[in-house]
């Protein structure tokens, strides 16, 4: 599902019609690529924490082993979502006149791409507090208090401080990431909401993936 | 309750006794600042206020990180068959916001002595400060109950914390910048969100610590 899902997204997105707008042009279809990279960021964190807190509940290593595979597919998607937009602010907002590089300080104080640094730092810092630790219970146990915590924390970064700081970036008033009734046209709704879905398909899968690795390890190593 | 009052008496007993490590901070908030003495001189109240907060930021991980790290693995243990999880951790946040709001009015005070003074609404601009001081110290305060946990130092602390917090601190520069000009007025919304998130962060302290302290 996820292969047929993806392959649609790419043949769709790069083939089929898009609404001309001034500006953005054709670029308007790494929407279908930049956007659900965020989204999927998100969705793999909040699957993430949510395996953290039915490890606080029930202390069975397999979830612990979970939360912290979703966060590094998280990551990793979040890293993807930095390089479409990029790519993507390169043609849109970077000024023509003066080099890439020297307009990048501008573009990087954008409070959208500040709170994605924010995530992104907070779950650098998660993998930093569980190598740091030895003993495997203490660490499953104080990684997820730390992961529930600056989950919640995170909130106000993403939620609230785009709502008042002044930005570029698309969806300004209400909703900071996109409004998906209002901003993009009926046509480039169908793919998109398949692509966000493809995406998110293909981050758990490689983190399945990565989790039934991670357990037969560790079951190698117990024995 | 009575648990907590001890607790925090207990905490301030044992500040009185062991002064040295009260004067440290104020040391290191005096020597930050005389750094910055030497480096700019009377900056814009822009500047002003960012360098502001960044040293408060700096006391606060200081101030608070030993909140933690002074408990002894024994001493932890002895709390651990007296008290609840959640007095002791309330009565760790209100000591340490209490500390933190006495150590930013000082620094407060060394900063109009030595950068000038380019706040317009005084009354407003110290409330600011205390409610910047105790919010940074309650985020603080957790992050130092993990990082002691984990037995790091006050590096890690910084690290894990850092991310967290830039939301509020943030929060607190613009809330603050207002306080500069004549022309602006305190917008009240911020001050309502900043306490929410104070709220915030005591009920997940709440919830989470008990998970911390077992062991």
């Amino acid at each position: 599902m996820t292969v047929c899902l993806l392959a649609y997204t790419f043949l769709a997105g790069l083939l089929g019609p898009v609404p001309r707008l001034p500006l953005l042009q054709e670029t308007i279809r790494n929407l279908y690529f930049h956007v659900c990279m965020w989204f999927a960021m998100m969705i793999l964190f909040t699957i993430s924490v949510v395996h953290s807190i039915r490890y606080l509940r029930t202390l069975q290593p397999k979830f612990d082993r979970a939360a912290r595979l979703y966060a590094g597919t998280g990551i990793l998607f979040g890293l993807l979502g930095y390089g479409t937009g990029a790519i993507w602010a390169s043609f849109t907002w970077a000024d023509p006149n003066i080099p890439l590089l020297d307009s990048f300080s501008t573009i990087a104080r954008d409070p959208k791409l500040i709170g994605a640094a924010v995530a992104l730092l907070v779950y650098a810092a998660y993998m930093v507090l569980r190598d740091s630790i030895n003993d495997i219970d203490k660490r499953a146990r104080i990684s997820a208090v730390y992961n529930v915590f600056a989950f919640v924390l995170l909130f106000p970064a993403i939620w609230i401080l785009p709502r008042i700081l002044p930005s570029l970036h698309p969806g300004n008033e209400g909703n900071p990431a996109l409004d998906v009734k209002n901003d993009i046209s009926a046509g480039m709704r169908i793919v998109f909401y398949p692509a966000v879905l493809g995406w998110t398909l293909l981050g758990v899968w490689i983190t399945q993936l990565k989790i039934r690795l991670q357990t037969l390890v560790d079951k190698k190593f117990e024995s | 309750m009575s648990k907590i009052y001890s607790l925090i008496k207990k905490d301030f007993l044992l500040e009185l006794r062991q002064q040295y490590s009260f004067y440290g901070l104020l040391l290191y908030g005096a020597a930050t600042l005389f750094l910055l003495f030497m480096a700019i001189e009377l900056p814009e109240a822009n500047i002003w206020n960012g360098l502001f907060w960044i040293t408060q930021l700096f006391i606060c991980i200081n101030a608070v990180a030993k909140a933690f790290l002074q408990e002894s693995r024994g001493r932890m243990l002895y709390y651990y068959t007296l008290n609840h999880p959640t007095s002791f951790i309330l009565a760790k946040l209100l000591y340490n916001g209490v500390l933190m709001m006495a150590m930013s009015a000082i620094s407060l005070l060394f900063f109009f002595l030595l950068m000038g003074n380019p706040v317009d609404k005084m009354g407003a601009f110290i409330g600011m400060v205390f409610l910047g001081g105790f919010s940074l110290s309650l985020v603080f305060g957790f992050l130092a109950a993990i990082a002691a946990r984990a037995q790091q130092n006050a590096a890690v602390m910084a690290i894990l914390g850092f991310p967290v917090i830039i939301p509020q601190v943030v929060l607190l520069m613009r809330l603050s910048s207002t306080a500069f000009s004549p022309l602006l007025n305190i917008p009240i919304p911020t001050v309502l969100l900043l306490l929410a998130l104070d709220a915030l962060v005591i009920l997940l302290a709440v919830i989470l610590f008990p998970f911390l302290w077992k062991d």
